[in-house]
């Protein structure tokens, strides 16, 4: 699917729109470079000295025991993790080469360019289906609504859920099950058509076919998205991702190729972690 | 064994003394509501006519009249409180739950508490003080000043209460889809409580519709139509205690319409309330 003109006019870095039929494909930047990154919640260093590069157009999964950081890091990269009280970060990330913390950022611009997906399915409960899927088009000035039409329609066929709710787009969003709530989640935030989506264990609250239903969306909005997901099941981590990072009590303990790290580990910790040894 | 039995059965029994207790209690509760609603219908029915909701008062002796100035009187003292206290309390409840510090918070938190529980005829001497002796005139506004000072506190506790309970997971949903802290405050949280919110509202106004030590020293009273704010104003409280006290005979009758007009009103907005959290709890 072709992703149309944004709407929203938004500083983008002017880069190539890859080409669809070159013979040597140019090198993907990277979406994300993650230097020493450091995060504190008061006394708890929850995230210790992480650098990895995010390449753009594939899906990075973060994987790892609860507690080690990886949500924690996740939203870092669209500056949530501010919205907890003493929570303290150094190190730097770079969003296209821009400093993601530089003070002129304006936060609220930034996570318009970088979508969020939550654990827990959490559509408006006083809006309808299509207000849902709309909303952060409308609370951000967009007011046509033929252009709002058609941009739901489009979010939630990519979102593979508009068959199943086309006929009640007025019915409230919470009326609807769990898997096809997440999915109207999905839908709500690649409406502001950002450049990259964060899921935050987006399917472990589904059951296992409203999980595989996710997990082929995952795959395929891999064509248009960054993506990068936080997962705490290696099975789905080693059946959607293309690279993988192991977080362990805050830190990087290895990040490769998805099927290198699952295959042939580099380091032994994450040999025992992906064998179930502990975690 | 007998001995078990015996306290079995000993026991049976004075568990159920205790519920027929409790239930008296419960009942004794509740009573002085339907005494106080049928002794102001014996009373005061006969009196609440068309008259009394379109006619000025008679004077003492005169037959008919009503209280009609009194009736728009406290409407409009409502709906000056409600300019003064809505707006202050919601935003105050706004910020305790949505922005301030932990420790501003706390302070915050207990004056309000202390608020809550000063005396309403305070409230009367303090704009005596600080409106109709400067301006050297009661007035509708001094007295809708009073009334609202009284909401302040009750509407800004409800209105944390209930935003307090809106789940995180819908102000991080917003933020996350780059909606800026206000908007995501106005058209995600306080919408999502907007119900309690209206609630909180609406039973503040029950508790402060029937106040009359604040208005003895503000809003004074008045027999005729207000014409200017600036003025004092008739208000169903006032003009009740002033009935009440006086020595005629139809005066009496009317202060007992009016009383049952009043409770009439307070028990309409208690009944909205409910009517607004039908089914569910004070959330969403």
């Amino acid at each position: 699917m072709e992703r149309t003109q944004d709407i929203i006019p938004l500083p983008k870095p002017a880069g190539p729109s890859a080409p669809p039929e070159t013979p040597a494909p140019p090198a993907l930047r990277n979406a994300f470079e993650v230097a020493n990154l450091d995060v504190w919640y008061g006394q708890k260093h929850a995230v210790q000295g992480i650098t990895l590069n995010v390449p753009e157009r594939t899906i990075t999964a973060i994987i790892g025991p609860s507690g080690c950081g990886k949500s924690t890091f996740l939203r870092c990269l669209n500056r949530m993790h501010e919205l907890v009280p003493r929570s303290r970060m150094t190190g730097s990330i770079l969003f296209f080469g821009e400093d993601l913390y530089a003070a002129q950022i304006d936060p609220a611009v930034i996570r318009r360019r970088i979508g969020m997906v939550f654990q827990k399915s959490n559509p408006f409960p006083t809006m309808s289906i299509a207000e849902n899927v709309t909303v952060g088009l409308r609370l951000n000035g967009i007011r046509n609504r033929a252009f709002l039409r058609d941009r739901m329609e489009q979010s939630l066929r990519m979102a593979a859920l508009w068959d199943e709710v086309k006929d009640d787009l007025g019915k409230p969003g919470v009326s609807l099950s769990g898997g096809q709530q997440q999915r109207l989640c999905i839908a709500r935030a690649i409406a502001t058509q950002p450049e990259v989506l964060l899921m935050d264990e987006p399917a472990s609250a589904l059951d296992p076919i409203a999980t595989m239903k996710v997990e082929e969306l995952i795959h395929q909005l891999s064509r248009d998205y960054t993506i990068v997901i936080v997962t705490h099941n290696m099975q789905q981590a080693s059946r959607v991702s293309d690279k993988t990072a192991f977080l362990y009590l805050g830190r990087l303990v290895e990040f490769n190729d998805t099927d290198q790290l699952f295959t042939r580990p580099r380091e032994k910790q994450t040999e025992d972690y992906i064998s179930g040894r502990f975690g | 064994m007998t001995s078990a039995a015996n306290n079995h059965g000993l026991r049976k029994a004075l568990s159920g003394c205790i519920s027929v207790f409790t239930f008296i209690c419960a009942c004794l509760v509740v009573a002085p509501l339907g005494l106080v609603f049928i002794h102001l219908l014996r009373m005061g029915a006969s009196s609440v006519n068309v008259d009394f909701f379109t006619h000025l008062p008679a004077g003492p002796g005169e037959p008919g009249g009503g209280m009609a100035n009194a009736i728009a009187g406290t409407l409009v003292l409502l709906g000056l409180a409600c300019a003064i206290g809505v707006p202050t309390g919601v935003l105050g409840g706004v910020y305790l739950s949505e922005f301030g510090s932990q420790r501003v918070n706390w302070t915050i938190r207990f004056l309000c508490d202390i608020l809550n529980g000063v005396p309403s005829i305070i409230w009367g001497i303090v704009i005596n003080g600080l409106i109709v002796i400067p301006l050297k005139s009661y007035s509708a506004y001094a007295g809708g000043l009073a009334l609202g000072c009284l909401m302040i506190p009750l509407v800004m506790r409800t209105t944390e209460e209930v935003l307090v309970l809106v789940p995180q997971g819908y102000r991080e949903a917003a933020l996350a889809l780059g909606i800026a802290r206000w908007k995501t405050t106005i058209h995600i949280v306080m919408k999502t409580a907007a119900r309690g919110i209206i609630t909180g509202i609406l039973l503040a106004l029950a508790r402060v519709a029937g106040e009359t030590a604040p208005l003895l020293f503000t809003a004074l009273g008045n027999s005729f139509w207000n014409h200017n704010l600036r003025e004092p104003i008739a208000a169903l409280p006032l003009q009740i205690f002033q009935y009440a006290i006086s020595p005629y005979e139809n005066w009496h009758r009317q202060a007992w319409a009016g009383a049952l007009v009043l409770v009439a009103f307070i028990f309409t907005l208690n009944i909205s309330v409910r009517f607004l959290t039908r089914g569910k709890p004070v959330r969403v």
